[in-house]
């Protein structure tokens, strides 16, 4: 019996590492497929348009009277969609850290303004040429250029190597496409109540 | 194949593969609509998706600005917090 069980626990370690690297390997392969299905799904999208919401409601009870420059209005909105949608990641992904690390920064700079105008951004060092490595692969010109493109565009990506950085662009784009789906259901509905709202209304006058 | 992928997964991604790469770069011709809408079967450059991925997040980056605009004018002229609750239930069915 104990023979038996030894045996086995032998099979088990060698047969481990191989199953292992096959987990290691299907993860890699769903990885992809799940952060698709994360930002696909539908009841994904609803859930965080109702948050959307929410937070949209706390930001404008804040700001007791609501602060009336048109211009600014679209950008308090487009940073609590961001928020929102940084933490919908729930903190797997680089963009989404990014995002909340940078809302943290701009409340600490707006606290101490002054003391943070003197530094300013001139002293901190330029990340080096692209390694010899990435190089090879990033042969035509062209290629190198468009990542260091890409990588301005996606937030929190600047030093990253180059398949990390696919990555995040591909998770960042599905995440993006999901938060101008619920924003455009989102203004549909209200702008559909509030025209009932004055529908009625008018109709009640007469 | 599949062992030299799990490989450079070990090493910490010191070394780059050109699996690893390609992958990526097909994945993210699957996500872009401009290239998969295309239906060419053979190969896009990488050079291509990469410059269609950077326009396609940019083009994305300006609806959403616009879209909170609109959102920013509808709730400026609706202040009642029966409205909200309304469309939150219109959400959640």
């Amino acid at each position: 019996m104990d023979s038996n069980n030894f045996f086995h626990d032998l099979h088990a370690d060698t047969s481990l590492e191989s199953s292992r690297k096959k987990r290691r390997k299907i993860e890699a392969e769903s990885h992809s497929s799940e952060t698709e299905i994360k930002w696909k799904s539908e009841s994904a999208q609803r859930i965080y348009a109702v948050k959307l919401v929410e937070a949209l409601q706390r930001t404008s009870s804040q700001n007791a009277p609501p602060a009336p420059s048109e211009a600014a209005g679209g950008r308090v909105v487009r940073d609590v969609a961001d928020r929102v949608l940084a933490m919908a990641a729930k903190g797997r992904t680089r963009w989404s850290r990014a995002i909340l690390a940078s809302r943290l920064r701009l409340t600490m700079l707006r606290r101490h303004r002054k003391v943070k105008k003197a530094s300013g951004s001139a002293s901190r060092p330029r990340k080096p040429l692209p390694t010899a490595a990435e190089d090879r692969k990033n042969r035509l010109p062209a290629v190198g250029n468009r990542v260091k493109i890409l990588s301005r565009l996606v937030p929190g990506c600047k030093g990253i190597p180059v398949t990390n950085l696919l990555e995040e662009a591909g998770d960042y784009i599905a995440a993006l496409q999901m938060q101008v789906r619920a924003m455009t259901a989102l203004t549909e509905i209200i702008s559909v109540s509030q025209g009932d709202r004055l529908g009625s209304s008018s109709s009640s006058q007469a | 194949m599949s062992s030299r992928r799990s490989r450079s997964r070990q090493s910490g991604n010191s070394r780059i593969t050109e699996d690893q790469i390609a992958d990526l770069v097909s994945k993210l011709q699957q996500l872009i609509p401009e290239i998969r809408n295309r239906r060419s079967d053979k190969q896009v450059s990488a050079s291509k998706v990469l410059q269609e991925t950077c326009n396609y997040i940019r083009s994305l980056h300006r609806e959403v600005d616009d879209l909170s605009q609109r959102l920013s004018e509808l709730l400026a002229s609706s202040d009642t917090d029966s409205d909200q609750a309304a469309i939150i239930r219109s959400l959640l069915m």
